[in-house]
């Protein structure tokens, strides 16, 4: 705690104070997490994801470093034109970056900049993430400096996809990076953006606690998809919020696969009627890894329809945790809340503690769930074997079509078949 | 091609196959018929190999190789081929694909080059034409929504594109109305040759008037009790299955 509070001042000191506005969301946001803390084992929300390793570090501000376009390469899909954001060990890179000129007076570009420039940040940036009940969100926040601002206005579409890129490397051992994005599609605007956590270490011990606040405007249609690749000996902490406003369309598709621990709290609110959410996860993880997918969904309106799917595919004695919340207020009738988390279990080790809470308090909605936890069919693994595809073959194919049903979900083509490949890469290694 | 000699079988503590011996030569069909709990199934899926029968007893050679001592996919890549009585539903597999993975794991382990998608789709489109259906099958997962009729049509349609040897067909005309099996049994039909041979596991008749089949033999109590010619199957039909039961002291 004490190493947090002395960065806390230096980083004040340094660059971390101004606007006055954001140095007064700052300096709440420390104060909060110094009454709290991090969150321990007791806390409900904790349970099953035990944060003493991260607790116990003392990780010092992640350092400046150079990465070079061939190393960040494999790292990259779609088209060359479409807009990239990197930041490396948190920081912005112009030369990495590619802005194309934008449609309609849309912006992409590093959320530092837009603070300095654009005053109307101050009604979004930090007003949506829960610092008051997330010990993490509270610390990204006091040290939120820099990360990823997408604004669309209003009936613009943004056509190509954002993609934007944290990419950690070797001399971010032991650090800790805070990224901070803001994306906020306005009313009848339409944008794709695509995040990803990836590391040029894969052995690095280091700590990424990240926030995303994404602002949905009326009838706005959004795709978030969200690739987290980080080291599977680093830890990984990170919230998006979304707010949607009337007939908005959000979708969110996370990809886990790195980590040792690490933990993604999606929630949406949803605040007016008329709204569609989906959200679609996948977790692959092997090893020693654990991997927590917290979600909740705000039904604070009637006529509202979200849709959940999230599976994992477990290897080794690795950990999985899901628990999604679904709210619905009183006066949100006419709901359509269906949640499903399904798991995969590949060895003898391996663990999940999935749990689903509904907490519904409407009468005509139609709110429904279900976990399953299971193995591969050992029927289907036989009938791919009488048609002469090969055990091990067989094995990978039915875990693939597995996870690639949330896949097939992600509605970009190059994204889809971007994560289409990261899957097979991954099912490759379990033979 | 087959040779099957007093065959045992059992799954968990309970003996199914209590001493099967046939043998099927090449450019033959043979019918295997019997009442529910003969082991017509078990024999079908000791054949190709399911890991769920322990064989306790007998061989099986199939073109001179010990079959029992060869894996699942050995078995298919030899020639051996399956039509499930309950096909399996692969969802988020497309029927495209796992079908030309099928085909180039059978090519590759006979020394013939892979196919890419798009020479496979001429491959395809032949044979789809054999169970009269469209391409749009083939974006389908695999038997995945399919109707019971579908599935048994899409297991002809995998035997017509693999293009077995040795094609033992399980009660592949359970469940389907008339039109669905003289679509299947067509489909059979046409891919009778002098060097392949069909099993045609059946409980009912009605089958084998659309493929003729050259023997037949009843299955009962997990032992061949009757073998003859076609004509012994519309005698099955006239007289019931406890005819041959009673003949052989079957329980």
């Amino acid at each position: 705690m004490e190493s947090y509070l002395k960065q806390f001042e230096a980083f004040s000191a340094n660059g971390g104070g101004s606007p006055p506005w954001l140095a007064e969301r700052r300096r709440a946001a420390m104060d909060r997490f110094a009454r709290v803390g991090f969150p321990t084992s007791k806390d409900e929300e904790w349970r099953f994801t035990p944060v003493g390793p991260i607790a116990q570090t003392e990780f010092t501000p992640a350092p400046p470093a150079t990465v070079t376009r061939e190393a960040l390469a494999p790292f990259l899909f779609g088209h060359a034109e479409w807009p990239l954001l990197v930041f490396v060990n948190g920081r912005f890179s112009t030369g990495l970056s590619n802005i194309p000129p934008l449609p309609g007076g849309a912006v992409v570009g590093s959320l530092a900049d837009a603070i300095a420039r654009n005053p109307a940040l101050e009604a979004h940036l930090g007003r949506h993430a829960p610092v008051e009940t997330s010990a993490f969100a509270a610390l990204n926040t006091a040290f939120l400096r820099e990360g990823a601002f997408v604004h669309v206005p209003a009936r613009v579409d943004l056509g190509a996809p954002v993609h934007v890129v944290f990419v950690t490397t070797a001399d971010a051992e032991g650090t800790v990076a805070y990224p901070r994005n803001l994306f906020m599609v306005e009313r009848e605007a339409r944008a794709s953006v695509v995040e990803s956590y990836v590391t040029l270490a894969p052995g690095a011990a280091y700590f990424t606690n990240a926030v995303t606040e994404v602002v949905s405007g009326e009838n706005a249609w959004t795709e978030h998809t969200r690739l987290q690749r980080e080291s599977e000996s680093a830890y990984h902490v990170g919230l998006t919020h979304v707010e949607q406003q009337r007939d908005s369309h959000y979708r969110s598709f996370t990809l886990a696969m790195g980590g040792a621990i690490a933990r993604h709290n999606l929630h949406v609110r949803l605040n007016a009627p008329g709204i569609e959410t989906l959200m679609y996860g996948l977790y692959l993880t092997r090893g020693q890894q654990l991997v927590d997918n917290h979600t909740a969904i705000y039904h604070d309106h009637p006529n509202c329809n979200s849709w959940e799917v999230y599976k994992g595919v477990l290897d080794g004695r690795s950990r999985a945790v899901f628990n999604g919340k679904v709210f619905v207020k009183p006066e949100a009738q006419k709901t359509d809340a269906k949640q499903t988390n399904r798991n995969l279990i590949l060895s003898d080790g391996a663990r999940v503690d999935t749990k689903p809470q509904l907490e519904i308090f409407a009468d005509d909605v139609r709110c429904t769930h279900g976990a399953t936890i299971g193995r591969l069919d050992e029927v289907a693994v036989f009938y791919a074997r009488s048609r002469g595809i090969p055990a091990a073959e067989a094995r990978r194919l039915l875990t693939y079509a597995f996870a690639a049903e949330v896949v097939s979900e992600v509605a970009l083509e190059p994204v889809r078949a971007e994560l289409d490949r990261l899957v097979l890469e991954r099912l490759g290694s379990l033979a | 091609m087959l040779e099957i000699r007093d065959l045992r079988a059992s799954a968990g503590d309970t003996e199914i196959l209590k001493g099967i011996t046939l043998t099927v030569n090449a450019g033959e069909v043979h019918a295997v018929m019997g009442p529910n709990g003969a082991g017509k199934s078990t024999l079908a899926q000791v054949i190709a190999g399911h890991p769920s029968y322990e064989v306790t007893g007998g061989s099986v050679t199939y073109m001179g190789r010990d079959l029992l001592d060869m894996e699942p996919e050995e078995r298919a890549q030899a020639g051996v081929f399956l039509a499930f009585q309950y096909p399996v539903e692969i969802a988020g597999v497309s029927n495209a694909y796992f079908l030309r993975a099928a085909y180039n794991e059978i090519r590759k382990a006979n020394g013939q080059e892979e196919l890419d998608p798009i020479d496979f789709l001429d491959v395809l489109e032949e044979k789809l034409k054999l169970v009269e259906w469209g391409p749009e099958i083939m974006s389908r997962a695999v038997n995945s929504g399919f109707s019971g009729g579908e599935k048994k049509r899409n297991e002809i349609l995998q035997m017509a594109v693999l293009e077995p040897r040795l094609a033992i067909l399980d009660e592949t005309d359970s469940g389907l109305d008339i039109d669905a099996l003289r679509i299947v049994a067509g489909g059979v039909n046409k891919l009778r040759h002098p060097e392949r041979a069909t099993i045609v596991v059946t409980h009912y008749q009605r089958l084998l008037n659309y493929i003729v089949p050259d023997r037949v033999h009843v299955l009962a109590g997990g032992r061949i009790v009757r073998s003859g010619g076609k004509e012994l199957a519309l005698e099955l039909e006239a007289r019931g299955y406890e005819w041959v039961e009673d003949a052989a002291g079957v329980a």
